[in-house]
């Protein structure tokens, strides 16, 4: 009976989020349009500046649009993650937040469902880019489209509690907008998404064990092997571990006698 | 069993004492008025009995269920319209409704069918279709106080929610919820307002985070107006 209750409350989140970012147009385009802009323009720009060798999962040398679009997909998870997190601390702001905490079920599985209902409503769009992609000649195995589908889901529920663990403590949404200068462009650019290790490793090899340990550059290789239909273990491992301490930190700073939640002043 | 029964409540931001030593006790099927002036602690103890915070000290029961160790009973007996709104503005008034029904366990149908009830009683049902921006502030009150009842709650607190409200939303707004109470429902009513206070309602006064005075509303000022009682207590120093 509980579960049911809880499976309908996660249907419902899921119901609402959807609605909600199909409502959004401007989100919902810019989503759309972001990455093509980083493929059609930036990755075309520095094809020639960047060359690559042959890294595993690549069997060949490849084109620079072949290498950045699992970072361009791990951006678009990143972004749809801290994004969600955005609209956390807005809710909470005109106070539909309290409507979620005040339902009959663990404050945990509520936070989940939030979290796992985000993640599903930028599937069709990461899906919708991966078709366009391959304009620009970025064709993986169909099935890779398939083998990625949980991976995708992983990097996008890590993000999404990177975000919302940060939406915890952040207090006004003025305080989001630098946030996210501090959280995204670093995660982003120190990272595997745009450039290989190798290539970090030759530039600045301290750079290179930040890009190491950036959960975000697990997200992206752990996509990139799963879209040529290859496992990264270390990937799995690394986006596993940091998805269950963000959602560990945010359920804690949403706690009710605990953490950030529980020191705020009443609004 | 006592709809609410809250003992020993005391809560802080910081160095700031939000509420000091709250006692307070409701009979099923009342109707209670907590009644304070801006900034005297009801939201903060609305939001502990809500369960958002957890209190520093002492306890809350909601018919028998601890908010802080058995939490899901007694927030599924719960019922609550807060000050701040809390709909869904880019989302109709019936989606609204159906999010609200699934957090409390309600399939789609059951929620959507208690959903045309509430909001018929409450003259909103003609509005389902629409965005909640495009409704009036009363209007959305009570789409608020239809969805408060959709899960069909024991308890119903409702804080200041006749804020900015004309006369006549008001007066609907308060009137329908008295007619609930004397359904069987529970009412604990968050108000500055004196005139939302009648003569039989139950009377908790709560100033600088304290009750002051706890009764009958018909007690409260013998000889005297409710508003002369109220400055004269509310007036006096902590």
């Amino acid at each position: 009976m509980r579960a049911r209750r809880a499976l309908r409350a996660l249907s419902g989140i899921v119901r609402r989020e959807m609605l909600r970012f199909v409502g959004q147009h401007g989100r919902f385009a810019a989503a759309v349009v972001r990455p093509l802009v980083w493929l059609g323009i930036f990755a075309v720009g520095f094809r020639s500046v960047l060359g690559l060798s042959i890294i595993p999962p690549y069997q060949t040398y490849i084109l620079y649009e072949v290498y950045i679009v699992p970072g361009l997909v791990g951006m678009m998870l990143l972004f749809h993650g801290m994004q969600s997190s955005l609209s956390m601390v807005y809710d909470r702001e005109v106070g539909s937040m309290r409507v979620l905490l005040t339902a009959p079920l663990p404050r945990w599985w509520l936070l989940g469902a939030r979290l796992l209902a985000n993640t599903i409503t930028v599937l069709p769009i990461v899906y919708l880019f991966l078709v366009l992609a391959r304009v620009w000649d970025v064709r993986p195995p169909v099935l890779g489209y398939a083998a990625a589908l949980p991976m995708l889901v992983l990097a996008g529920l890590m993000l999404g509690a990177l975000g919302l663990a940060l939406s915890s403590i952040i207090r006004q949404l003025e305080n989001f907008a630098g946030v996210m200068n501090f959280v995204i462009f670093p995660l982003f650019f120190a990272s595997t998404a745009l450039y290989p290790l190798w290539r970090l490793e030759e530039v600045s090899p301290m750079l290179a064990v930040i890009a190491w340990a950036n959960p975000f550059s697990h997200a992206v290789e752990m996509i990139r092997f799963a879209l040529y239909l290859q496992f990264e273990p270390v990937a799995f491992g690394m986006c596993s571990l940091a998805l269950v301490v963000f959602f560990g930190l945010a359920v804690w700073g949403y706690d009710p006698g605990r953490g950030f939640w529980a020191r705020r002043t009443a609004e | 069993m006592t709809a609410l029964a809250i003992e020993n409540l005391s809560h802080g931001f910081g160095a700031r004492r939000a509420l000091y030593d709250v006692n307070l006790s409701m009979e099923p099927g009342s109707f209670t008025v907590l009644l304070g002036p801006n900034g005297a602690g009801k939201t903060t103890l609305v939001s502990l009995v809500t369960g958002l915070y957890s209190a520093q000290q002492g306890d809350i029961r909601i018919f028998g269920h601890s908010i802080r160790r058995d939490p899901l009973p007694a927030l599924a007996s719960l019922g609550v319209v807060f000050q701040m709104p809390t709909l869904d503005l880019d989302l109709t008034v019936a989606q609204n409704m159906a999010y609200h029904g699934a957090l409390h366990g309600l399939s789609r149908r059951e929620g959507m069918e208690r959903a045309g009830k509430e909001l018929a009683r409450l003259e909103v049902s003609d509005r389902q279709g629409d965005k909640v921006r495009a409704l009036s502030g009363g209007l959305r009150r009570r789409v608020e106080i239809a969805r408060a009842l959709l899960h069909r709650p024991q308890f119903l607190i409702v804080d200041e929610a006749t804020a900015g409200l004309d006369v006549a939303g008001r007066q609907l707004l308060l009137t329908h919820v008295r007619s609930l109470c004397r359904e069987g429902l529970s009412v604990l009513w968050a108000t500055h307002m004196l005139d939302e206070v009648e003569p039989a309602d139950q009377l908790v006064v709560l100033h600088r985070g304290s009750v002051r005075w706890t009764g009958e509303a018909r007690e409260f000022a013998p000889g005297q107006t409710l508003e002369a009682a109220f400055l004269q207590l509310t007036r006096s120093p902590s």
